[in-house]
């Protein structure tokens, strides 16, 4: 089974994120990780190809500061990586970055394609199925458990009322939830073997994203800051009990 | 005139809140209201839809749009746009209709802006970044329909003044076979029993610092103290497998706008801030002095959960008794 992993390069979240003067995050010389949310499906694809056999390959896009995450893939376990990088996907919105990892997935045959639900900078939440559309394939969001069933999958996916166990054929992209696995960390081997991988480096132009679509069709136009909430007090547990108590009488709750 | 669908939601009830809440907003932008209700039972949620401002819905009672998930529903509303051509879209942030509205992008080509707070126009939305700190207006450019995913409870839904049902458009769900890869083979239901998280007046939520599946039975003792009270939980928490996804609050599960909130055992993360930040009343206990939820909070708490969740259950029945 050839799989294929979308790794997003984020901030990190321990830092502090700022807007640029074209209302644009600023991403050069941030400090960044791969998304903690695609560990989940790197685990994942690296399982899958351990027990049937294939290949696992690493995509991102981002900017330079984005192989980061590519590599992390690769220490991971991962085969190849393919990072796409190019100053006109700068600002891309989820249409543009859709296309661009759909053209670099569809250059050559594979069967499953495995994002986060969410990246956790962003949060959009639909670019997985946007990329199955653009591929022309099935697709399973919200998936907490995977396993190959007969040349297809078997999955387990979160519902609001509790879940629904989902078959899918092949090839397909789904969108795996935290907490779905235990990501294994890199071992000193794997880091070391990362270097050695191959990995490529994809522009705008090689992948056939052309001018009319290399064009974002949304815009911030004006930032606020939001009013920041009054502080309230910072109590010990014991003072606590007698407070919050009173706290839930005024609320009319008790 | 132009004209802004609401890509509406089923419930178990019939139309979502989600899908009252979207039209009851659009109504005060200046445009003629549709909704589009795919799926089991639509043809009745119709009725609602109408009473909250939607002069048309085009429905389909059709169960493949249950029993196949996402494909069918973007191929049947492409469709649909493709005939009638409205100018905005709005959806609601939650699996379903992201699955839908990020087909339907690729399909129309067509911009697409998720988790906004507030819809100021036909090609405007505000939404709130960094973790809420920053407000941002987007404007939204490039073909239409725009597409638009609010978060839920961003407005209250009321019935507009003297609308009535809406004229139903009874949709042809022709979806090849080829777009029924899907299927959804069994379903299985773990939410918590008493009141919804979304209803409930006082929300109590469990996260990583409760530390196992078990404290979560302490909660539901506090809640059973204060009467009425839901149990939800942090992504991290439900993350761990400790309690099902149902408890979810936060950017991805639930949004709760309780008159008391109290976070046992939660940092904070921007994840589920955004779900509980709208509470009246906000109570965390955590151990960690530098927790960020602890900025929030109205009385922030700290020390050991484990001592003082039982200490306020105590003094909580002391109180009713008294």
């Amino acid at each position: 089974m050839n799989v294929v992993v979308l790794a997003k390069w984020v901030p990190s979240p321990q830092g502090t994120p700022e807007l640029g003067p074209d209302y644009l995050l600023v991403r050069a010389g941030a400090d960044g990780a791969l998304d903690p949310g695609d560990e989940f499906g790197l685990e994942a694809a690296l399982q899958l190809v351990e027990a049937g056999g294939g290949e696992v390959t690493v995509v991102s896009m981002g900017p330079d500061e984005a192989l980061a995450a590519v590599q992390r893939g690769l220490a991971m376990g991962a085969h190849r990586g393919v990072l796409i990088t190019d100053p006109a996907l700068r600002g891309a919105d989820t249409l543009m970055t859709a296309r661009a990892l759909a053209a670099a997935i569809g250059r050559q045959p594979f069967d499953l394609v495995i994002a986060g639900v969410e990246s956790t900078d962003g949060y959009t939440g639909t670019l997985p199925v946007t990329v199955a559309e653009l591929l022309a394939v099935d697709s399973v969001t919200a998936v907490r458990h995977v396993e190959p069933a007969n040349g297809a999958l078997r999955l387990e996916r979160q519902t609001e009322a509790g879940y629904d166990v989902v078959t899918c054929s092949m090839p397909a992209v789904i969108a795996l939830t935290a907490g779905a696995n235990e990501p294994r960390y890199p071992s000193l081997k794997g880091i070391m073997a990362a270097k050695q991988k191959p990995l490529e480096r994809l522009t705008a132009e090689e992948l056939g994203l052309t001018a009319d679509v290399l064009a974002p069709t949304q815009r911030v136009v004006d930032v606020e800051d939001a009013a920041p909430k009054a502080g309230g007090e910072i109590i010990g547990a014991d003072e606590a009990v007698a407070r919050v108590a009173d706290l839930l009488a005024e609320a009319k709750v008790i | 005139m132009p004209t802004i669908w609401v890509f509406a939601e089923l419930g178990p009830d019939g139309a979502a809140s989600s899908a009252l809440e979207l039209l009851t907003k659009a109504r005060s932008l200046d445009a003629r209201l549709e909704a589009v209700a795919l799926g089991p039972r639509a043809t009745e949620a119709a009725d609602e839809l109408g009473r909250h401002g939607a002069e048309r819905v085009f429905a389909s009672d059709d169960a493949v749009f249950a029993d196949h998930p996402g494909r069918p529903g973007a191929h049947v509303l492409a469709s649909l746009v493709d005939e009638h051509t409205p100018d905005l879209v709005l959806f609601s942030t939650a699996y379903e209709a992201r699955d839908v509205a990020g087909r339907l992008q690729a399909r129309l080509g067509v911009t697409l802006m998720s988790n906004a707070t507030d819809v100021l126009g036909l090609d405007r939305a505000r939404t709130e970044i960094f973790g809420g700190t920053k407000i941002v207006d987007v404007e939204l450019t490039g073909p239409s329909p725009r597409l638009v995913l609010v978060r839920p409870r961003s407005f209250a839904a009321e019935p507009a003044d003297g609308a009535g049902p809406a004229e139903v458009v009874t949709v042809d769900a022709a979806v090849p076979d080829d777009l029924r890869g899907v299927r959804v083979v069994e379903r299985h239901q773990e939410a918590a029993s008493g009141p919804r998280l979304q209803d409930a007046k006082v929300v109590i939520a469990g996260g990583r610092g409760l530390g196992g599946p078990e404290p979560f039975a302490m909660l539901d003792e506090l809640g059973a103290a204060i009467g009425g009270a839901a149990v939800g939980a942090s992504r991290a928490a439900v993350d761990a497998g400790w309690v099902p996804y149902s408890y979810q609050i936060g950017q991805t599960g639930k949004t709760v706008k309780p008159e008391v909130y109290l976070a046992v055992g939660i940092s904070g993360a921007l994840q589920h801030l955004v779900g509980m930040k709208g509470a009246k009343r906000i109570v965390a206990v955590n151990k960690d002095a530098e927790a960020p939820i602890l900025k929030l909070a109205d009385i922030g708490v700290v020390g050991d959960l484990f001592g003082f969740v039982p200490a306020l259950t105590e003094e909580i029945w002391k109180r009713r008794s008294s």
